[in-house]
């Protein structure tokens, strides 16, 4: 049925329609709407025989997702943020532990400075914790994507991460089109857990393990992970067949088949870098898109099929590993070892900065052009940062960053022109 | 205030000292030694049994002693349908050394903190799923008083149906013997090395009183228990049981190779708290005080400390007589708000 609404909406319908027994929630901006419609939904019974938990934080959350996993539960919880930093050495545990727990992370910066707006740089933070993560890039597919999370968590036993745009998707009304629970019912079997902490059949789980068998265990992790790599294309044309649509899997091309310059990207952006790609095209120029759905495993091998023809890939990415450069572009240039494929990094969209099309040309004019640096920061005021620079050389007690620069920006505003305000 | 008797010194508890048998007999060996209707369920060959023998643990462990009798009666209580979280500490290294484990029922290790949260996801996904499978979650005191602190107040606000018991032996004994919130003022512990008179071993700060912080969340039911008294431990995990909704029992448990005390005097010391009134026993529901245990024969702080060289320190410098001086008033203050000498009263 198609519906107008709010995606953060979107998401708790579609959860509510996968039948989770127990919820977890703590509320965390930008993930509230979805948290607060699933209490709404299991409140009115629409969600058969689920236990809403009301939590004291985000550690608690997924901890309590690990024990009701553990007891056979459908367990579902959703973060962003600080908040999945808050939880991280959870999030570690109940992948470390096998349990099929889904997650939706409304993707938030993390402070300092404090920052309530989109990029990705918490779910890169837990990009090596054993979870499989994968991004969507419209409301309909963050919908279509929990759906299909729970059934890849549970093929594999393995906890999933559905990562959505925070504001940019959570808040943003769009058309969505929401199954039937006849549909999603005979898409997602009953959750049949691969363990389960049962007094008919009593283990323990969660034992040390040494040195003797460590790398071992690690290794399996790995090997899930790889076989995601099958189960989560297959799994996407399961969904394609019930539902109809094109949803998920590991990656998606646009205009690529003669690119010369391919922009790599993944989230909600990826229709803005389309849009501006289009109209290059129509200008006659060779370029075009790869959106990465699944970073967590990530598509080694497709990834490299793809972008090896080009000359030129650059990978737009909203996060930042500082003191290196791109999170995302260092897996790529990992994926082209051996070709001749040239990789820049775009660091693009910090703390909710918009990405235009008119930045998007310049930039990608510049990419085609050949004359991008190793690494870029799209829209970096160089004024701001230079003159902050030379205010802190200039006294040691020179007082926080981030203060002097919303100074110096608001007396920008009054003024005109950081540069001649900032070396006070 | 009563006369204090003369001072027991370390050779009065020698390491070959006699069993003394009481009236009703030693629950420690089972009480085959009494009629067949007055033995303790733990002289049975068909007793339930949570943790089974073999594992890890140090001679003369209060908390092996204390999860066993703790775990076996809420096994007996719920037939068996139960299931265990478990924070890292001592008792889970101890208890699964795999491919070996001691439990007989369903456990779980997740992390350090976070025992009384997953506790609170089990009972969650036994309510969803219609069972009756009861939850226990345990931690030592590092893991209860400071690390999961935060989530096991969150699980008493909500009323989750779990019991939670703390294995208290006052110290981070896994990681060897460090500083923990419910470490006492003056005790030698590795990060809290006397030094003189300067430092007479661990700052006397305020207290976290962790029963009273859970009486103060208003929980059906909190206990405090020590293990020399394991049929009153019996007892309360019994009525703990038989209470829905969140509860808290707080169990003394000697660690001898933390506290520098010979391994067999484990449940002399665990009574010895309980008679100076450094340790008050006591159960309270819905936050209101209901019964507590009189003393039988008040002991003086010092016949405490002496056995333990956590302790030792302070018989030397004027510094720790001083600390010896604050906890014998801290005894007396336990003794006097739970009105703990009750002569008329006769005690187990």
């Amino acid at each position: 049925m198609l519906k107008q609404m709010e995606g953060s909406q979107a998401v708790a319908e579609a959860v509510a329609l996968c039948r989770p027994e127990v919820i977890c929630a703590y509320p965390i901006s930008p993930q509230t709407h979805i948290v607060e419609h699933c209490g709404e939904l299991v409140r009115e019974g629409k969600v058969g025989t689920c236990e809403y938990m009301n939590v004291e934080s985000e550690f608690a959350a997924l901890s309590a997702c690990i024990g009701s996993s553990a007891c056979g539960a459908r367990t579902y919880t959703a973060t962003a943020s600080q908040g999945l930093l808050f939880m991280a050495e959870a999030v570690y545990n109940a992948s470390g532990l096998g349990l099929p727990i889904v997650m939706t992370v409304a993707n938030r910066a993390i402070g300092a400075p404090i920052n309530i707006w989109n990029d990705h740089t918490d779910s890169m933070s837990m990009r090596d914790a054993g979870w499989i993560q994968i991004f969507a890039e419209t409301n309909q597919e963050a919908l279509d994507l929990h759906i299909q999370a729970f059934k890849i968590a549970e093929r594999l036993s393995q906890p999933v991460m559905v990562c959505m745009d925070g504001f940019i998707l959570t808040h943003a009304y769009e058309r969505v089109e929401m199954p039937s629970q006849e549909q999603v019912d005979a898409f997602l079997p009953p959750f049949e857990p691969q363990q389960v902490l049962d007094p008919a059949n009593p283990y323990s789980i969660g034992a040390m393990v040494g040195p003797e068998a460590f790398t071992e265990v690690r290794y399996l992790a790995h090997d899930k992970q790889m076989q995601a790599l099958n189960v989560i294309p297959e799994i996407a044309a399961e969904f394609q067949e019930i539902f109809g649509r094109d949803s998920g899997g590991l990656l998606r091309k646009y205009q690529t088949e003669d690119a010369d310059t391919i922009i790599v990207t993944l989230g909600s952006v990826a229709g803005t870098v389309k849009d501006t790609v289009d109209e290059m095209r129509e200008a006659g120029k060779k370029i075009g898109v790869v959106t990465i759905g699944s970073f967590r495993p990530f598509p080694t091998a497709e990834l490299r099929k793809v972008l090896a023809s080009a000359k030129e890939v650059v990978v737009l990415e909203k996060s930042f590993a500082v003191g290196f450069g791109g999170v995302v572009a260092n897996n790529v240039m990992m994926a082209l070892q051996g070709t001749r494929t040239h990789v820049n990094t775009v660091v693009a969209g910090l703390g909710g900065r918009p990405i235009t099309m008119p930045s998007l040309h310049k930039l990608f004019d510049r990419a085609l052009a050949g004359k991008l640096e190793p690494v870029e920061f799209l829209d970096l005021q160089w004024d701001i940062v230079n003159a902050e620079l030379e205010r802190q050389r200039a006294q040691i007690a020179s007082g926080p960053t981030a203060e002097s620069i919303l100074k110096n920006i608001q007396v920008d505003t009054a003024h005109g022109g950081a540069a001649g305000h900032a070396a006070e | 205030m009563n006369e204090i008797p003369k001072l027991r010194t370390a050779d009065d508890i020698p390491a070959d000292q006699k069993v003394k048998f009481y009236q009703k007999g030693t629950f420690t060996v089972g009480n085959r030694l009494v009629d067949a209707d007055e033995r303790n369920v733990q002289s049975s060959m068909n007793r339930s049994n949570a943790i089974t023998s073999g594992h890890r643990a140090c001679q003369g462990c209060g908390e092996a002693l204390g999860a066993r009798y703790a775990l076996d009666t809420a096994m007996r209580m719920t037939g068996g349908d139960m299931i265990a979280a478990n924070a890292t500490g001592c008792l889970e290294v101890f208890t699964t050394p795999y491919p070996e484990t001691s439990w007989q029922m369903p456990w779980m290790h997740s992390l350090f903190g976070n025992a009384p949260a997953v506790a609170s996801g089990m009972q969650a996904a036994m309510k969803a799923k219609g069972r009756n499978t009861r939850v226990i979650a345990q931690g030592g005191d590092g893991g209860t008083v400071d690390i999961g602190f935060g989530c096991l107040s969150g699980m008493f606000e909500r009323n989750d149906d779990v019991l939670y018991i703390c294995y208290d032996n006052e110290a981070y004994m896994n990681t060897g013997v460090q500083r923990s919130g419910a470490t006492p003022g003056g005790a030698r512990t590795a990060t809290t090395m006397p030094a003189g008179e300067a430092y007479p071993g661990n700052v006397f700060g305020t207290g976290k009183n962790l029963p009273k912080i859970a009486m103060a969340h208003n929980i059906p039911y909190v206990a405090t228990a020590s293990v020399a008294y394991l049929q009153d431990l019996e007892a309360k995990v019994e009525k703990a049981m038989s209470f829905k909704g969140a509860r808290y029992i707080h169990v003394y448990v000697p660690c001898p190779l933390g506290w520098g005390c010979a391994s067999n005097s484990t449940i002399n010391l665990a009574r010895l708290v309980v008679e100076t009134g450094m340790f008050p026993l006591f159960e309270a529901e819905h936050g209101q005080v209901t019964a507590t245990r009189p003393i039988r024969s008040r002991v003086p702080i010092e016949q405490y400390l002496k056995p333990q060289r956590r302790f030792a320190h302070l018989f030397k410098t004027d510094a720790g007589a001083e600390a010896i001086k604050k906890l014998q008033a801290m005894c007396d203050y336990n003794i006097a708000e739970y009105d703990l000498l009750r002569p008329e009263e006769e005690t187990v």
